[in-house]
């Protein structure tokens, strides 16, 4: 693994920094205070292709890679989480499903208005009662003549406030398990489908987060993703994905954080020196960057190791799990070290520092991560 | 032999501009240095009657051009008169006001004629051994200053900033010799169809565009605490702001904050009344040019980063800078 | 038609710092980028080209890493890229710079020539003016505006107070301000088709039938600099304290007239 970007990746990566910088960063503290997300920002990304970095221009993607989408994810989470997490469900998520199990209808339909930055996607999974334990599915699906009928709540899909398109699962046959339930594609506007109000969370105030309830929403056979039974495998599969992008999101949350310190610590003085002097602050710091570096290291691995069709999923998991945790370790360190001013919200290390919690959370929490990696190594 | 140092003086609408005088002003000094004369060059239509008052400022002579095709400033017949005028004349050196209408015909001309040209020159000097002209100017941001000569072609070419150089004292008794060249032009000369003139319409405000900038903070103590700001900013050509104090006590309205929050400000000239400096706040304006700093406190933190930093009553200060500026100004100005 | 845009790779002056102990320009770590009045002369040029169509090509003379550039512009949306390199070029001044320039514009022909007013490192302000000369094309400054119709553009040229509305036929040339056009952001697949793009280059052996060796480079610019220094960094400014009110302004108006604030 090169650990130096390529020249073409290194613009890409200016890319993401510029707008990160000048169009987001702005926006982030009043998108979270307003608890709603800019959608005069997300046309402004969809424009620049940062909606489809790694789909096929075939599709009208961008044609790029993991590696990426990657260094997109980690430049916008620098100064916003939120943002970082509506592109990393649409595109690891919501395209990703359709995109590999999709029938070429399908993926004209669906995939090409979501990859050339047209339409916004979300992926419909946890439920009420289904968290780490998605297999316990309850939203029902029946085949009533040549349509499906869906039945049932999800709960916190990101996205669902304004997604044009929902990758969703239900459960056709009970008694197989797992192996009885399966993935639908949903548009929007669908008679029966209701998306709450935001639900009030710790941090990614700004992102939107719904309950989706389907009342005898009709799905004609078409809608249906890969074959019946096949939906826990591509919910599965596309969390593999989805945590490299979540992997990077963190380690933009913690880099973004530990950023905003350094530049706060060379100015603020007490005790008549800026409080970079002191070694305490010093070692703190080449601390959290290290962290910060190795976790980068092992994300750019999980990209790369996908983008060369190569097994990734326990390097995903490996990935998240670190970076999540130190996504939380530099963030509460860097409120400490900003003192009372990193209480207030006038300074951006608080949201930050409520927006690392759930990277530990979703998406698969890092107990079930332990579980995938313990798996993975055979450890009995 | 190439002789005399030449100012280009600029007129719009008949009026001289301040920068042709301060130009005299400067290259009285030089001619002085070379043992040559100043020449002005005018260059208009129906502009004869302004001549006289460039001997007042300096001038030994004046090359007087004036033709229709001189009437607005346009690219072509400017850069042909001059060029005439270079040509007949052969002056050692050539300097023009860094202007909107400078910077667009100094280069033309240097190129026509095929001589070195240093634009925004803060410095000029000549070489006691060489008697070259030494041309001192910014670049990189501003970051550096370069020394610049052009030692083998002539005229030796320069533009100047207006406000940079000092006006020569006014010698009201001087006269000199007006020199009439007659151009010849030809209707192709005119390669542009001028189709509007109008003035500027003023833009919303917007304080990160603004050059000058007077802000206040807890030490103005209220909505009214802000009108000598607002005297000092409209005598300096600039706009009002405020720390996050009087936009969060509603004493000025919050799109003039600056600050963390609020926006981020580089003008020439950050005069912070009654502001005492909290990290939330320099993060916003710590990049300014020159800070002026008034605070009754002489340990508040921005007296820390100010360039100049008052220890004082706002509230007293503000109001009397204001009125000194305005009759500073007014002794400086030009009919 | 064809648009010429020159750009240049420029180091971020805004990001410059003078190192306090050696009082010299810190230039490790400055990032290069596409001078910003360039790079609004870019979004103009696409413009044209979203609106009535036209090929775009991005010109820029300087050294090989002043390629990175160029992928920027063709990741925006030029169609053609062309880089202008070579050792014979090195030391020019704003007009040994132009008279390359021209004779590579020559070559590649244009309606249209788009300049930056100036370069945030040079500063100077000339190289375009100096190109027009050289092409014997009528140049506009200070656009800030531009209206293309068939033979000709209709543009707005700013003064200090007042604006002029001119109509000027092509071929010809305009210097832009960064306030002319809000440049567009970079496409993700933009990039991905500029590093598979073919930057043309122009070494002194393909304009060497245009362009006389005396006239280039150290040799043929008429100005050079004999010294660069660094301004004093910014220390801790003056404080005055106990001073009656006219004594204080006195100062105050004394010290912004030194820095010629006033």
């Amino acid at each position: 693994m090169d650990s130096k970007l390529s020249k073409k990746h290194q613009l890409q990566q200016e890319l993401y920094r510029r707008f990160a910088q000048n169009e987001v960063k702005p926006i982030a503290r009043d998108m979270d205070e307003k608890e709603e997300y800019s959608l005069e920002l997300l046309e402004k990304m969809q424009k620049c292709g940062f909606l489809g970095i790694p789909y096929s221009k075939d599709y009208g993607g961008a044609g790029s890679d993991t590696l990426s989408y990657v260094l997109c994810m980690e430049e916008l989470a620098k100064v916003d989480a939120s943002t970082a997490l509506t592109i990393s469900v649409h595109t690891s998520l919501c395209c990703w499903c359709i995109d590999s199990f999709g029938t070429e209808e399908q993926k004209e339909k669906y995939l090409r208005p979501l990859v050339s930055g047209k339409k916004v996607g979300c992926y419909s999974l946890t439920e009420p009662n289904a968290g780490s334990d998605a297999s316990a599915q309850q939203m029902k699906a029946v085949l009533d003549g040549d349509s499906y009928v869906l039945n049932g709540a999800k709960v916190f899909t990101t996205n669902s406030g304004f997604a044009d398109i929902f990758v969703i699962f239900a459960m056709t046959d009970k008694s197989k398990g797992t192996r009885g339930i399966t993935a639908f594609i949903m548009e929007r506007g669908s008679e029966g489908l209701l998306v709450s109000d935001n639900i009030p969370r710790m941090g990614m105030r700004a992102a939107s987060n719904c309950v989706v309830t389907l009342d005898n929403v009709r799905l004609p056979e078409a809608n249906r993703l890969g074959r019946e039974g096949d939906g826990f495998k591509i919910a599965m599969k596309g969390l593999e994905g989805g945590r490299i992008g979540i992997g990077a999101q963190a380690v933009g949350i913690a880099q973004g954080a530990l950023d905003e310190t350094i530049s706060y610590v060379k100015k603020r003085k007490q005790f008549g020196r800026p409080i970079s002097a002191f070694q305490n602050t010093q070692f703190k710091i080449a601390e959290m960057q290290t962290k910060i570096d190795a976790a980068r290291l092992m994300v750019w691995r999980a990209a790369e190791a996908k983008d060369n069709h190569e097994p990734y999923g326990t390097e995903a998991a490996m990935c998240k799990l670190y970076a999540s945790e130190v996504a939380n370790d530099v963030t509460r360190e860097c409120v400490q070290l900003l003192g009372g001013y990193g209480y207030t919200r006038e300074f951006p290390v608080e949201r930050m520092m409520r927006d690392a919690k759930i990277t530990e959370i979703y998406e698969g929490t890092s107990e079930i991560m332990k579980m995938i990696i313990s798996g993975a190594m055979k450890i009995k | 032999m190439s002789e005399n140092i030449f100012v280009v003086v600029e007129q719009r609408q008949g009026y001289i501009q301040k920068v042709g005088m301060e130009l005299l002003g400067e290259a009285k000094k030089l001619a002085a240095d070379l043992g040559q004369k100043v020449v002005a060059v005018l260059m208009g239509s129906g502009v004869e009657d302004k001549a006289f008052m460039l001997f007042h400022y300096g001038a030994d002579q004046v090359v007087l051009v004036d033709n229709l095709m001189l009437k607005l400033y346009v690219t072509e017949p400017y850069a042909k008169a001059l060029t005439a005028v270079i040509r007949e004349y052969d002056p050692q050196i050539v300097l023009f006001g860094a202007t909107s209408i400078g910077r667009d015909l100094a280069p033309r001309v240097a190129a026509r004629i095929h001589t070195g040209l240093t634009a925004d020159c803060t410095g000029l000097a000549i070489d006691p051994e060489t008697k070259l002209l030494q041309m001192t100017r910014p670049a990189f941001g501003g970051n550096l200053m370069a020394t610049i000569v052009c030692s083998e072609h002539r005229p030796q070419m320069a533009t100047v900033r207006p406000g940079v150089m000092k006006m020569a004292a006014y010698d009201s008794s001087k006269t000199g010799e007006i020199i009439t060249l007659d151009v010849q032009f030809a209707p192709e000369d005119m390669n542009v169809e001028i189709l509007e003139i109008a003035q500027d319409d003023k833009k919303g405000v917007d304080i990160s565009e603004a050059k000058v900038l007077v802000s206040g903070g807890r030490g103005v103590g209220g909505p009214e605490g802000y009108d000598p700001l607002r005297e000092l900013a409209e005598v300096l050509g600039g706009e009002v702001a405020s720390s996050r104090v009087g936009v969060n006590n509603g004493w000025i309205e919050s799109n003039r904050l600056v600050g963390l929050t609020g926006k981020t400000v580089h003008p020439q000239l950050y005069i912070a009344c009654g502001i005492s400096g909290a990290i939330q706040h320099l993060a916003g304006m710590e990049e300014s040019d020159f800070i002026l700093a008034i605070n009754r406190d002489a340990e508040a933190p921005i007296m820390d980063l100010a360039d100049l930093g008052v220890v004082g009553d706002v509230k007293v200060l503000v109001p009397k800078l204001a009125e000194a500026i305005k009759q500073y100004k007014s002794k400086k100005l030009v009919e | 038609m064809k648009i010429a845009v020159c750009i240049k790779q420029v180091p971020d002056t805004t990001e410059v710092r003078v190192d306090p102990e050696t009082n010299r320009l810190i230039r490790e770590g400055v990032p290069s980028i596409i001078n910003p009045d360039d790079k609004s002369g870019l979004e103009t040029a696409l413009r044209v080209k979203d609106t009535m169509g036209a090929v775009v090509t991005a010109v820029c003379m300087g050294p090989l890493q002043a390629e990175v550039a160029l992928r920027e512009a063709l990741a925006m949306g030029c169609d053609e890229a062309v880089l202008i390199s070579g050792r014979e070029f090195g030391g020019s001044d704003t007009y040994a710079t132009a008279t390359i320039l021209a004779a590579a514009l020559q070559q590649l022909g244009f309606d249209l020539i788009i300049t930056g007013r100036e370069a945030i490192d040079g500063n100077t302000a000339q190289v375009g003016p100096q190109i027009a000369e050289r092409l014997n094309i009528p140049q506009v400054s200070y656009v800030e505006d531009i209206q293309v119709e068939s033979e000709h553009l209709i543009v707005k040229r700013m003064f200090e107070d007042c604006y002029q509305r001119i109509k000027v036929r092509m071929p010809c040339l305009i210097t832009a301000l960064a306030e002319l056009a809000q440049p567009r952001y970079m496409t993700v697949r933009g990039i991905e088709d500029a590093y598979n793009a073919e930057i043309k280059m122009l070494a002194f052996d393909d304009l060497k039938d245009d362009l006389n060796p005396d006239s280039i480079g150290l040799k043929g610019s008429p100005t050079r600099v004999i010294r660069s220094f660094t301004k004093q960094a910014k220390g801790q400014g003056k404080k005055l304290t106990g001073m009656d009110v006219d004594e204080a302004v006195a100062s105050i108006i004394l010290t912004l007239e030194e820095h010629n604030i006033i």
